[in-house]
């Protein structure tokens, strides 16, 4: 069975992104909800499937939301995939929509690693006490060092250089600059990012993400229901999964991911290839992920990927525009919720000055752990 | 912060490792099957899915794979740690482990330099594996 454009996305909310003293998380995420069904033209009523990531500190989660928005769920639960979660969740909606289970689901990503207390919510800072006893007594204490030991074996294999990772560093500052809703407006230059303080060779303060508190959220249905909406639907064309498993450390491969796989099964899904594909919403929790990931998606060969970000080509205008409303890079950390909102923004045509002209299909990553798990979707217009 | 002592509570599947580098000591495990090592500690083999595993000590010789030069500590414990070198490790027994290379300068570390191991001691109860540069 072939899900290929059975279900599409008819809703999106986002709150604001950045610091959101005094709001909880559950507010956070009954804002995003709220904003998404009503940009779906539906009510709560006509609700009946929600998906969000695994909180670390509150078991039921799913249904403590639904219960406080009078929701009458025939569907929920979580997904813990870290930063593949978002991605993830929409694939399990279409999952259960076809299998009969239920209609319309909204999947939810709420976090206030900011102001929040830790671990309140289904918030992933990026920058994080990784405890895990085969890491952190020997030094790989956050998420950033094990990306930088990634990447600085990119960097020997394929001769990457610092400048290539600080291009993505400077598209993703440049499209969030044109993003009303983002932390990091103020544009960039490559020796801003040469300049920034070095945090774990390679990386410096420019390669990392921002930490954010914020909300986002999708609605997906069946397509005969989406054709009859307000909106015009997104279809989502292709589902790809590959995990590699937790630790990059061993993994056999810091250069090849999980996205290779998962991005195989997509475009074999959708019936299309990495060429069909106008703008790209790739996990960038570092600069590396970028780049590693678009390798793996198959838009260079392997061990391109510096020579490719180069000279504005995955800026808006460029041949393959990325992470068009700045990304985790700029725009701020919702775990990749916001890239599949962009995308669907992106394809509805509604973007003003940052819009990608002819956008049609859209591929978002998701990425979790260090390279651990990865997830993927094809959107069409 | 998170203390450090309180991700090390080894269980069942851990504990010979700790153990033995408290005795500095390597061990790693080895499937009785298919006769190949692992890392981390693990109640299965990831190659063929056998319980059947036997703890053996390994020299701990091997080379650098990868590193990062951890320059901003995160988490207080490790202020007085930085700059540290922190490395994937390709021991010669075929696993790779992530720990720091100590007693080398963080400007002359590159991948594929050759390091033996060395125990450091953080305290009576905790022995951590780390590696040298092989002069």
């Amino acid at each position: 069975m072939n899900l290929k454009d059975t279900c599409a996305i008819v809703g999106i909310g986002e709150t604001k992104f950045g610091t959101l003293p005094g709001i909880s998380c559950s507010k956070i995420a009954i804002e995003a909800t709220k904003k998404a069904i009503e940009d779906a033209g539906l009510q709560a009523k006509d609700i009946d499937g929600l998906l969000s990531p695994q909180p670390a500190s509150e078991m039921f989660y799913g249904v403590r939301l639904g219960e406080k928005m009078g929701l009458k769920l025939k569907y929920t639960g979580s997904v813990d995939i870290g930063g593949a979660t978002p991605v993830a969740m929409v694939q399990h909606a279409v999952m259960a929509i076809n299998a009969g289970l239920c209609n319309t689901v909204v999947c939810v990503y709420a976090g206030s690693p900011k102001s929040g207390p830790k671990h309140a919510s289904a918030s992933c800072p990026q920058i994080v006490n990784n405890e895990d006893e085969f890491m952190y007594p020997f030094g790989q204490v956050a998420a950033m060092h094990g990306y930088a030991m990634a990447c600085q074996r990119h960097m020997f294999e394929f001769r990457t250089t610092s400048k290539q990772l600080g291009a993505i560093a400077v598209a993703c500052r440049k499209h969030a600059s044109l993003t009303e809703n983002a932390q990091r407006r103020d544009p960039i230059t490559l020796t801003d990012y040469m300049n920034s303080k070095l945090y774990c060779d390679p990386f410096r303060l420019l390669d990392i993400c921002q930490v954010t508190d914020g909300g986002a959220a999708v609605v997906v249905t069946n397509v005969e229901r989406a054709d009859v909406l307000r909106n015009k639907p997104v279809y989502i064309s292709g589902m790809g999964n590959r995990h590699q498993g937790w630790g990059v450390g061993w993994a056999p491969s810091m250069t090849t991911t999980g996205a290779k796989d998962s991005s195989e099964m997509a475009y074999k899904m959708a019936g299309m290839k990495a060429k069909d594909v106008d703008i790209a919403e790739i996990y960038d929790c570092f600069t590396y992920t970028v780049l590693v990931t678009l390798e793996d998606y198959g838009f260079c060969e392997k061990g391109e990927g510096g020579p490719f970000v180069e000279n504005g080509r995955i800026e808006i205008g460029g041949e393959l525009p990325v992470n068009t409303s700045g990304g985790l890079l700029s725009q701020g950390h919702l775990e990749g919720m916001n890239h599949i909102t962009e995308a669907v923004k992106q394809l509805r045509g509604v973007c003003g000055q940052r819009q990608v002209n002819g956008a049609e299909i859209a591929i978002v990553s998701g990425n979790g752990g260090i390279l651990s798990t990865h997830s993927t979707l094809i959107l069409r217009r | 912060m998170i203390e450090h002592k309180k991700s090390l509570i080894p269980d069942s599947d851990s504990k010979e490792f700790w153990d033995a580098a408290k005795r500095h000591e390597l061990f790693l495990q080895k499937c009785c099957q298919c006769g190949r090592y692992h890392y981390p500690p693990s109640p299965v083999c990831p190659n063929c899915l056998s319980l059947e595993l036997k703890w053996e000590q390994v020299k701990g010789d091997g080379s650098i794979y990868s590193f990062t030069v951890v320059r901003v500590p995160i988490g207080s414990e490790w202020a007085q740690e930085v700059p540290y070198i922190l490395a994937t490790i390709e021991l010669d027994c075929g696993v790779k482990m992530v720990s720091t290379v100590i007693h080398c300068d963080a400007k002359d570390v590159k991948i594929g330099m050759n390091v033996r191991l060395v125990f450091s001691d953080r305290d009576s109860e905790l022995s951590v594996p780390k590696f040298e540069p092989v002069r």
